[in-house]
Order: structure tokens, then C-alpha cells, then sequence
């Protein structure tokens, strides 16, 4: 079973988001995501600064397998991206929820995280994927 | 080795042939290049041996059981090559004259109207040279239809999530933003979903069908009918024409505008990347908008129509008239199956996929539709392999090349977990379908009893596992050694 830790919220597209408590939340993708997807090879960041509706589609990773779209969970202004994934994007398969985080996001509205999954509804999700 | 390894300087291809180089006086100083190229310098004969080699190396529908199927290398008939390879055509320069290609234009213009009856759309357009090419003929037609009634609002192209990935870029290209439709859990589209999406902004639908997951989607009245009492155009991707050719017509199923891969279905092979053909067919709201060059007919003498004939035309997508040869093979190909022939394509196309997926069903494999007959492919999910002995699709396609069979698509569509997309084709014999399932259940039986074995495969082919991650992390793809040419 994958790691889902507790403090973080999710989307059922495999992004988790964590609420930073100063109007940012910080975006990366599940342990379960890094896994199924295997190894990184490219991650196309967003611009900072550039407006995101939630789901939009903002940033691509890449790997031997497949290549797959990153949906924020939530609306916002993209206020800073994690550059050393471009020339290590396996810090993401090393460690999805801490080095690997993706992108920083200003929230248009601190509500938005309350529609999210919690952990346990998360893993609820995984298990009905299968 | 590289055939650059093999160069010695002053080597040349007439190894005893007395060498002489022309002069080059009368070129302008400035235009000579002061150096001369990093060509390998190998006799004839090297050369010969090398790429005789390398091709050895190679697996082929020629020698082996190739399931990638219809999609990118099912066996084509030699006949259609020699045929297409006759002089006349061969030599005929793109820019000779109507009068002077009343033959080949001929052969074009029943092509075209043996496309029309197979699919059942009212015209059809061979000018695209490839897939995508025919794609965005389809949508920019769909564009132009919408504009011409001053329907500018219509800017979305819906399409399913099941998709080959061309379709939304072909609509992103002819200006659309793209809207994606989920897929039920039984291979179908999202009725509900899309009954959702659709309104005053749907430019149109493009669909697969059957679709990438190897299913006919059995909603198609219902997602026609959305679609169009939307105001909606319907766009049917050609990819999968192998599964239902001369069976089901798209025309009938109310698509108004569709590509065909001549490269896939009609007798030429896809796995070289190239050239393609991409002929599109239309209904008849969408006829002026047909791509130009076509080949019309007046009595008895054939001539092209041009945008003079058709001002509402898109324009034209190459050129000269497309691909000639891979149209060739498509007309020599319809012209020896004929109408009966290409029933028999799509009934062994999906009597192969269906006797396979039950042969490997039995074995114990997991199909990822377990409810649905297959179409012309199917897709068998690993996860539980993958999760239980450690062993990934990856795994058991590598250690297929050690029994002799080239892998089938692995990890596509992205959908379903750890998938093998398996596509026999018609043209394969039953023993070779059960020499296949043997095969795999072989692989199953060694990841229960040596996972780490099979993780290493293959151990019999001239190149080992290959660590594919760093090669995508650091490309290395040219030659910079140098040759003593260039020194």
C-alpha cells in the first residue's frame, strides 16, 4: 500500500496539496502517482506568476511509460515552481511529498480546500481504482 | 559496431574502379566547402554486410508474430508492392501533366470512390499524406462548415479520454480548445458526461470506434444523436478502420467527416514511420470544404480539381496530389479484396483478437474488459502479475523477445495499468495465435518460480535490457567521433 500521509489533502487525479497556513498551498503528485507512473524522466513546470483555474491542467511529468497532465486541485496564482525537477525530475520518485513538490500556488479561495479528499477518502479512492 | 567505426581513410564504394574526382573549378570559391564531410569511408561491400546485418537483427512481420497489428505493422500482400512498383507509375514526375497521367489518375479517382462505398460518405478527398495530416483536414473542414454559417461560437472539439493523442492535437492546431469526455469502467463512453457537455460552443466530436481499449462503442446512435441535436459535428478517427472494414460503415453510424490511415488498413506499413496516406471522406454538408487536389472525370478524360473548381476547398495540404505510392497499394489492395475480401479482413481481424483473448483468459491472464468481446485488439492488464510476483508488463513483453515474438504495445492506453494491447490482424494462422498464449503462460510460470530472471530479460537477442531511464535522461543519439575524412 502506498504512503498517504494524514496532514495533506488530495485530488482523485493523484495531486496532493498542502495548505501552508499563509494563503499558499503547496502541489505535488501521490506516492501512488510516482509509483504508477515509474521513473521520471521530464516535468514541465508551470509559469509563475500564470492564473489556474481548479483542474486545469498546468504542468506535465513525464516517464518511461507514459506522460501525464498535472491538475491543480485548486484556483490560484501559480507564486513558485520546484526548478531543480528540471534536471532531476527522480526527486520526485525519491520523495513525492517533501523535495519533490512541484509548484506553490496563492489560493483565490482558502474555502476550496475544504471540497478536497482527506487521507483516509483518498486511499478510499485508490482502493475502489484497484 | 557503428558503420563509422569501419571507416578508413581514402576507402571508397568502387573499391577497384581507378577513382577520379570531377573538378570543381567553375564553382564559386565561396560556395566550395572548405572541408570534407564526416562521411563514413567503407567499400561497397562493408556497407552491404553492415545494414544486411543490422536488418538481421531486426524483428519483422516477415519472421515473426508482430501483435502490434493493423496499428502499425500488419502483413501486407507483395502483390500490392510489385504492382505499385510497375515503371509507369515509378517513373512518373509529380509535376507531368493530366494528359500525361490519365492512367495513375484513373487508378485515383476509383480509389476514391471505393473509399466512398466502404465508409459510406458521399465524397472523399486522398490529397492527406499522413493520419494526423487527414485529421486536421477533418477539422479544419468542420471549422470552415461552422464558419461559413456564421456559427463562429463553436469553438470546442469534445473528445473521449480514450483517444489516440493526435485527436486533441489536431483540434488544438485548426484552432479549437478541446474538451475531454471521461469513459465508463465498461469500455463506452460517458453518455451521461457528454450528454453534460454539449451545447451552443460544440464545434464537434472526434471519435474512435472501436476505440483505443479495443471495444465497439455500443452507444454510437445515442452519442451521434447528443452530438448533432447540439449542433455538433461528428469526426470518426480511421485508426481502427481494420476492425468493422466493409461490415459497419461510418457514414451509416451519422459520421459526417472521417480519415482513413491507407498506411494502417490498406496495404502499405506503418512501423517505418513514414510516408503515409490519410484520405478523408465527408457527408454532404461538408463536401465543398474537401481538400484539393481531386480527380474527377469528364467522358472519357480524368482531370484534376482545383481550388479554381473549388473555391470553398481548405486548400490544399501538399504539394502535389499526396502520396502516390501508398495510394497505389490502397487501390491494388481494394481492387484484389473487393467487397468481399474486406468483410473477410474484419472477420478474421476480430475472430483472431476474440480466439486470442479467450485462449489467454483461460490461461488465467486478466482482460481489462472482461465483459466485452474484443474488436479487432484487446488489452490484457498485468496489474495483478505486477502486484503479486513483481513482474510488469515491461517485464513479460521483454522476455516475449527471447521466445521469438515482438512485444505488443505495453503501457498504452494510459488508462488501464501495466496493459499489453494485443492486435493479431487476419493474417495470422491459428498455430501461431497458440504458440503466443504458450508463450505467455511459459513467462507466468517462470515470474512465479524465477521473478528475477524474467526482470533481466531478454538474454537472447544482440542487445541486453537497456537502461531506458538514463537514455531518456541523457540523450545521446550523434556520432562525434569523427571520421579521418573530415580531419
Amino acid at each position: 500500500m502506498s504512503n498517504v500521509p494524514a496532514d495533506l489533502k488530495y485530488a482523485e487525479s493523484h495531486e496532493w496539496i498542502k495548505d501552508n497556513g499563509d494563503g499558499t498551498a503547496t502541489v505535488g503528485i501521490t506516492d501512488h502517482a510516482q509509483e504508477a507512473l515509474g521513473d521520471l524522466v521530464f516535468v514541465e513546470l508551470p509559469e509563475v506568476g500564470k492564473q489556474l483555474a481548479a483542474k486545469d491542467a498546468c504542468a506535465v511529468v513525464e516517464s518511461v511509460k507514459a506522460a501525464s497532465d498535472i491538475y491543480t486541485p485548486v484556483g490560484g496564482e501559480v507564486v513558485a515552481v520546484n526548478d531543480t525537477l528540471e534536471g532531476a525530475p527522480e526527486t520526485i520518485n525519491d520523495d513525492a511529498y517533501g523535495e519533490g513538490w512541484i509548484f506553490r500556488i496563492k489560493l483565490d479561495d482558502a474555502a476550496q480546500m475544504g471540497a478536497l479528499l482527506d487521507a483516509p477518502g483518498y486511499e478510499k479512492a485508490l482502493e475502489e481504482e484497484g | 559496431m557503428l558503420i563509422y567505426e569501419q571507416s578508413r581513410a581514402g576507402r571508397r564504394a568502387t573499391a577497384q574502379a581507378p577513382s577520379e574526382t570531377a573538378p570543381v573549378d567553375h564553382l564559386p570559391a565561396a560556395l566550395r566547402r572548405k572541408r570534407r564531410p564526416d562521411l563514413p569511408q567503407v567499400s561497397e561491400l562493408q556497407a552491404v554486410r553492415h545494414y544486411t546485418r543490422l536488418s538481421q537483427k531486426n524483428f519483422s512481420i516477415d519472421t515473426q508474430f508482430y501483435p502490434l497489428g493493423s496499428c502499425t505493422m500488419k502483413y501486407n500482400p507483395r502483390a500490392c508492392n510489385s504492382l505499385a512498383s510497375l515503371p509507369g507509375f515509378l517513373a512518373r514526375h509529380p509535376a507531368a501533366p493530366a494528359t500525361h497521367s490519365q492512367g495513375i489518375m484513373a487508378c485515383l479517382l476509383e480509389l476514391q470512390d471505393m473509399l466512398k462505398f466502404v465508409t459510406g460518405m458521399h465524397a472523399v478527398s486522398l490529397a492527406p499524406a499522413a493520419g494526423a495530416q487527414g485529421e486536421l483536414a477533418g477539422v479544419l473542414m468542420i471549422r470552415a462548415y461552422h464558419d461559413a454559417r456564421g456559427d463562429h461560437e463553436r469553438r470546442e472539439i469534445l473528445v473521449p479520454d480514450a483517444a489516440h493523442g493526435t485527436n486533441p492535437a489536431s483540434a488544438i492546431m485548426a484552432g479549437f480548445q478541446v474538451r475531454e469526455i471521461p469513459t465508463g469502467s465498461n469500455g463506452d463512453v460517458d453518455i451521461d458526461a457528454l450528454r453534460a457537455a454539449v451545447g451552443p460552443r460544440t464545434a464537434g466530436i472526434m471519435l474512435t470506434n472501436p476505440s483505443t481499449v479495443g471495444v465497439f462503442d455500443r452507444n454510437i446512435q445515442a452519442i451521434a444523436e447528443t452530438v448533432h441535436a447540439a449542433g455538433g459535428l461528428l469526426y470518426y478517427d480511421g485508426a481502427n478502420l481494420n476492425a468493422i472494414l466493409g461490415k459497419v460503415r461510418p457514414g451509416d453510424m451519422g459520421f459526417d467527416v472521417i480519415h482513413m490511415n491507407l498506411h494502417k488498413t490498406f496495404s502499405t506499413p506503418h512501423g517505418g514511420g513514414g510516408p503515409g496516406a490519410g484520405p478523408v471522406g465527408v457527408s454532404k454538408r461538408l463536401e465543398p470544404y474537401l481538400p484539393v487536389p481531386l480527380v474527377s472525370r469528364d467522358g472519357d478524360r480524368y482531370r484534376w480539381l482545383t481550388e479554381r473548381d473549388r473555391p470553398e476547398s481548405i486548400g490544399r495540404m501538399t504539394a502535389f496530389g499526396g502520396n502516390m505510392g501508398i495510394l497505389l497499394r490502397a487501390y491494388i489492395y481494394a481492387r484484389l479484396l473487393g467487397a468481399e475480401g474486406m468483410r473477410r479482413v474484419a472477420e478474421y481481424a476480430t475472430l483472431n483478437a476474440n480466439y486470442l483473448l479467450s485462449c489467454l483468459r483461460e490461461a488465467g491472464f486478466q482482460p481489462a474488459y472482461p465483459q466485452r468481446r474484443a474488436s479487432h485488439e484487446f488489452i490484457v492488464t498485468l496489474k495483478r502479475e505486477a502486484k503479486e510476483l513483481d513482474v510488469n508488463a515491461m517485464d513479460f513483453a521483454k522476455r516475449l523477445l527471447d521466445y521469438g515474438y515482438h512485444a505488443p504495445t505495453t503501457y498504452f492506453p494510459l488508462l488501464v495499468p501495466e496493459c499489453l494491447l494485443i492486435e493479431p490482424t487476419e493474417s495470422e494462422a491459428k498455430e501461431d495465435l497458440d504458440g503466443f498464449v504458450d508463450a505467455m503462460t511459459r513467462i507466468r510460470a517462470e515470474a512465479e518460480s524465477e521473478p528475477q530472471m524474467v526482470k533481466g530479460a531478454p538474454y537472447k537477442l544482440p542487445v541486453r535490457r537497456l537502461d531506458d531511464v538514463r537514455a531518456a535522461r541523457q540523450l545521446d543519439l550523434a556520432w562525434r567521433g569523427g571520421t579521418e575524412a573530415g580531419q
